[in-house]
C-alpha cells in the first residue's frame, strides 16, 4: 500500500513533484559539473606536472636561487656574452660579424653539487632518484657596427649616449638571438625523471654508452620548428651534437620538459658546470612514504628546496591555474548556494503539501494510522521526488559534461622547472653588458592541455547522496508537521 | 460498552476558553444504536471525538472495553482506532488520489493484513455497500452517495465494534440520505455494532433505540 499510495500521490500532485524534482535536478547537475570540472582540471594539472617532472616523480630537490643580482655566470645569472678582441670577423665596412653559442644554467635555477644525489639515495624509502641539469643554450648571431667610426663620425654634441646597450641600440647593429632549453640527464636511468614521461618518436633514446658522447635527443615539436631531424648536427654551447632521436610527450597535447636532452656529464662539461646539477627527481617507495622521504631529504640537505607533487601543483600557472581557482571557489560556492536553495524549496513545498493534506492525514490517523507510518509516507514521497530530481540532475549534468568535453576547451599552463622564484617573465633579465640575457627568459614549460572532465562513479554517488539527504530532510520536516496534526482535524467539515 | 464519568472538554483559543463538553456522565452499552442531536456548536462532534479515541477529555474518564481512553497513551489510542472504531465523516474524507478499492484497503494497513487478504476484504466490503463495480474509480468519479458508501465500507472493513458517524447525510441530497441511513441501519443489524450517529434529521433520529440531545456541552437523554 505504501508504494501504491506513494505513486498515486506523486502522480496526483504532479506540480509539487515537478517543482521539488527540478530544484533538486538543478542543484545536482551543478554539483556534478563542478565536481567533474575540478577533477578534470586536477588531471590536467597532473599531466602538466608529469610532462615537466616525469611520471613517478614524487619529490623534486632543487636549490632556491639567491638574489638575482648574483655574479654573472653564476647559476641564475643573466646570459651574458663577452666578446673578446678576437671574436668575430671584421668586415671591410668596419662592422664585426659575430656568432656565438653559449650554454648556461637555466634562468631561475640554481645549480648545486651532484653529491646531493648520493645523499638522497641514502635516505630511507627512496626507490629511485636521478639528477638533471637544466640549461639554456643561447645563440647569438649578428653584426656589431664599427664603434670607432660611429664615435668619430657622429655629431659630438648631440648627446646621444654612445652604444646605449640593447639589441636596438645605436649604430644599426642587427642581432639575432635564439635560445632553446637543454636538459642534461643520466643517460642510463629512465625510471624516474623527465624522460620517463616521453615516448620515442624517431631514432633512439639515450643509454649508458652515451655518457661521454655528444649526442642529443630532441623534443619532436622543437625539432620540427628548428628544422632538425635524426642524423643532423646541433650546436650546443659551441660543441656539435649529433641528433640521435626525437621524443614526444606521453600526455596528449603536452610538450616535453625540454627542447633538447643530452647526457648529464657532457652537459656539465660543455656548460662549464662540472659536478653540478639543478634538480634531483626522487621516487618514493610508496605514496605513504612521501612525507617521510621529503622530511628526511630536507634534513640531509638543509639548503635544498624539497617539493612534493602537491607543492609542485602550485607551481602550475596560466589559464589552467585560473580555471582551477575559479572552479574551486566560485563553483563550490555556487553549487552550495543552489543546493541550499533546492533543499529549502523541497522542505517548504513538502510542508505546504502536508498542510494542504491536513484532512487527509487527520483521516488516516482517525482510521488507525500511526504517526510513524504517516511520517514514513511523507518522507517516502519527498525522497522519491528528490531522487527523481537526482536522476534528471545526473542526466543533465552528464550531458553538460559531454558537451564541454566535446567542445575541447584548451587550457594553457606553465610550470617552471624549478619551484624557486624567478620563473617566467621575471624582469631584470637585461644585463648591463649588452642586454641579451632577456632572451633566455623562455625557460618555463608551457603546455596546452585539453580539458577533459571525467565522469566517475564517485560523482554519481555524490549526486545520489545529495538527493537522498534532500529528500529525507524535506521528509523529516513534512513528517514532523504531519505528526503534530490532531486526528480530530478529520472531523472538521471545511477542508 | 462506554462509560463516561464527568467528561469535560475545554478548548482554549487565545484568551477565550470554550467548554465543549461539561461534566458529561453517560453509559452506552454494546450493540446500541444511538442518535445524537442538538444545535450547532453544542458539542456533538466533540463527544464523538471522545468516543472515537481521537482526543482525550480535559478532565473526567472514558472507559471503553476496559481501556481508559482518558489516560491512555497515543499508541494505545491509535491501536483502539485501528481495531475497534469505524468512523464516517460528513464530507466523506476519501483520499482523492486513491481508488475506492484502495481507500477501503487503507483501513487494513495498520492492522498488518497481507496484500491478498486486504484486497479480498476490501472487495467484499465494497460489495456489501453495493459498489461491486466501482472499486477502480477515483472519488471524483463517484456521486456523493457512492463516496459515502465507500467511506462506510472503509469504516466497516476492519470489522469494528463501534461505528461512529458525524452527520453522515449532511452533505447529501434528500433521496440519498435515506439510502445511506438505511445502509447504516442494515449494517448495525447485520454486524451487531454499536452505532452512534450525529444527525440533524429527526426522522433519522427516531429510528434509533436511544436519542441524546447535546446543548452547551450538556447531554440529556430524550425519552
Ligand atoms: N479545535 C477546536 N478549537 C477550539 N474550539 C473548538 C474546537 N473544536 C470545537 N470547538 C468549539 O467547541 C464547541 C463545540 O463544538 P462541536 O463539538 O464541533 O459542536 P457541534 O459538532 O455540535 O456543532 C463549539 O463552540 C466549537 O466552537
Ligand atoms: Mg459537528
Amino acid at each position: 500500500m505504501f508504494g501504491t499510495y506513494l505513486r498515486r500521490e506523486l502522480v496526483g500532485r504532479r506540480k509539487q513533484t515537478v517543482i521539488i524534482a527540478i530544484g533538486m535536478a538543478l542543484a545536482i547537475a551543478l554539483v556534478i559539473l563542478v565536481q567533474s570540472f575540478s577533477a578534470g582540471v586536477k588531471n590536467a594539472q597532473a599531466s602538466v606536472l608529469e610532462s615537466v617532472y616525469g611520471v613517478g616523480t614524487d619529490i623534486t630537490v632543487s636549490q632556491t636561487p639567491e638574489a638575482p643580482s648574483g655574479e654573472p655566470g653564476g647559476g641564475g645569472g643573466a646570459g651574458r656574452f663577452d666578446f673578446g678582441a678576437d671574436d668575430g670577423t671584421t668586415t671591410d665596412d668596419g662592422s664585426t660579424a659575430v656568432s656565438q653559442s653559449r650554454l648556461a644554467a637555466e634562468r631561475g635555477t640554481e645549480t648545486f653539487d651532484a653529491a646531493a644525489l648520493d645523499s638522497v639515495l641514502t635516505v630511507n624509502n627512496v626507490a629511485a632518484a636521478s639528477a638533471t641539469l637544466a640549461l639554456t643554450n643561447t645563440t647569438f648571431d649578428g653584426e656589431l657596427p664599427d664603434f670607432s667610426e660611429v664615435r668619430s663620425g657622429g655629431a659630438p654634441g648631440d648627446g646621444a649616449a654612445p652604444a646605449s646597450g640593447g639589441a636596438d641600440g645605436a649604430g644599426g647593429s642587427s642581432f639575432d638571438v635564439n635560445s632553446f632549453t637543454v636538459l642534461g640527464l643520466d643517460p642510463s636511468g629512465d625510471s624516474v625523471g623527465p624522460l620517463s614521461s616521453v615516448t620515442l618518436a624517431d631514432g633512439r633514446g639515450l643509454d649508458a654508452d652515451d655518457a661521454e658522447s655528444t649526442v642529443a635527443i630532441l623534443d619532436s615539436s622543437y625539432a620540427t620548428s628548428a628544422e632538425l631531424a635524426v642524423g643532423d648536427t646541433l650546436n650546443i654551447g659551441g660543441t656539435d651534437f649529433e641528433v640521435v632521436g626525437t621524443v614526444t610527450s606521453t600526455s596528449a597535447d603536452a610538450t616535453t620538459a625540454s627542447n633538447v636532452y643530452i647526457p648529464l656529464g657532457v652537459a656539465q662539461s660543455v656548460a662549464g658546470l662540472e659536478g653540478m646539477v639543478s634538480t634531483i627527481s626522487v621516487q618514493a617507495a610508496s605514496s605513504t612514504a612521501i612525507a617521510q622521504v621529503k622530511s628526511d631529504i630536507e634534513a640531509a640537505l638543509p639548503d635544498a628546496t624539497v617539493s612534493s607533487q602537491e607543492d609542485l601543483a602550485s607551481s602550475v600557472s596560466g589559464s589552467l591555474a585560473s580555471a582551477s581557482t575559479l572552479i574551486s571557489q566560485l563553483g563550490t560556492w555556487l553549487s552550495l548556494a543552489v543546493l541550499v536553495a533546492a533543499f529549502a524549496l523541497a522542505i517548504l513545498f513538502t510542508i505546504s503539501g502536508v498542510t494542504r493534506r491536513t484532512r487527509e492525514f487527520g483521516t488516516l490517523k482517525a482510521i488507525g494510522w500511526s504517526n510513524r507510518r504517516i511520517i514514513g509516507q511523507v518522507a517516502g514521497e519527498s525522497t522519491v521526488q528528490a531522487l527523481i530530481g537526482g536522476v534528471i540532475g545526473v542526466v543533465v549534468g552528464l550531458g553538460a559534461i559531454l558537451i564541454i568535453n566535446a567542445a575541447g576547451i584548451t587550457l594553457g599552463a606553465s610550470a617552471t622547472s624549478s619551484t624557486g622564484p624567478g620563473g617566467v617573465g621575471s624582469p631584470g633579465g637585461a644585463g648591463p653588458g649588452g642586454g641579451f640575457g632577456g632572451a633566455a627568459a623562455a625557460v618555463a614549460q608551457t603546455t596546452d592541455v585539453v580539458l577533459n572532465a571525467p565522469i566517475t562513479a564517485t560523482v554519481i554517488a555524490i549526486a545520489a547522496g545529495i538527493a537522498l539527504i534532500g529528500g529525507l530532510l524535506a521528509g523529516a520536516f513534512g513528517g514532523w508537521r504531519a505528526a503534530r496534526l490532531r486526528p480530530a482535524e478529520a472531523l472538521r467539515s471545511v477542508s | 460498552m462506554y462509560t463516561l464519568t464527568d467528561v469535560t472538554k475545554t478548548y482554549t483559543q487565545g484568551k477565550r476558553t470554550v467548554v465543549a463538553l461539561d461534566k458529561v456522565s453517560l453509559e452506552i452499552p454494546d450493540g446500541q444504536m444511538v442518535a445524537i442531536q442538538g444545535p450547532t456548536g453544542g458539542g456533538k462532534s466533540t463527544l464523538l471525538q471522545m468516543l472515537g479515541a481521537l482526543d482525550r477529555p480535559s478532565t473526567g474518564t472514558i472507559t471503553f472495553r476496559s481501556n481508559d481512553l482518558s489516560a491512555a497513551g497515543e499508541s494505545t489510542l491509535t491501536g483502539v482506532r485501528a481495531t475497534d472504531i469505524g468512523i464516517v465523516f460528513q464530507s466523506f474524507n476519501l483520499i482523492p488520489t486513491l481508488t475506492a478499492q484502495e481507500n477501503v484497503e487503507m483501513a487494513l494497513v495498520p492492522l498488518g493484513v497481507g496484500t491478498a487478504e486486504r484486497a479480498t476484504r476490501a472487495r467484499d466490503a465494497l460489495a456489501s455497500v453495493g459498489l461491486d463495480e466501482r472499486g477502480g474509480h477515483l472519488p471524483s468519479e463517484l456521486s456523493g452517495g457512492q463516496q459515502q458508501r465507500v467511506a462506510i465500507a472503509r469504516a466497516l472493513v476492519k470489522r469494528p465494534a463501534v461505528l461512529l458517524a458525524d452527520e453522515p447525510t449532511g452533505a447529501l441530497d434528500e433521496s440519498t440520505r435515506d439510502e445511506i441511513m438505511d445502509l447504516l441501519e442494515k449494517m448495525w443489524t447485520e454486524l451487531g455494532l454499536t452505532l452512534i450517529v450525529v444527525t440533524h434529521d429527526s426522522a433519522v433520529a427516531r429510528r434509533a433505540q436511544r436519542r441524546l440531545h447535546i446543548k452547551n456541552g450538556h447531554v440529556k437523554d430524550v425519552a
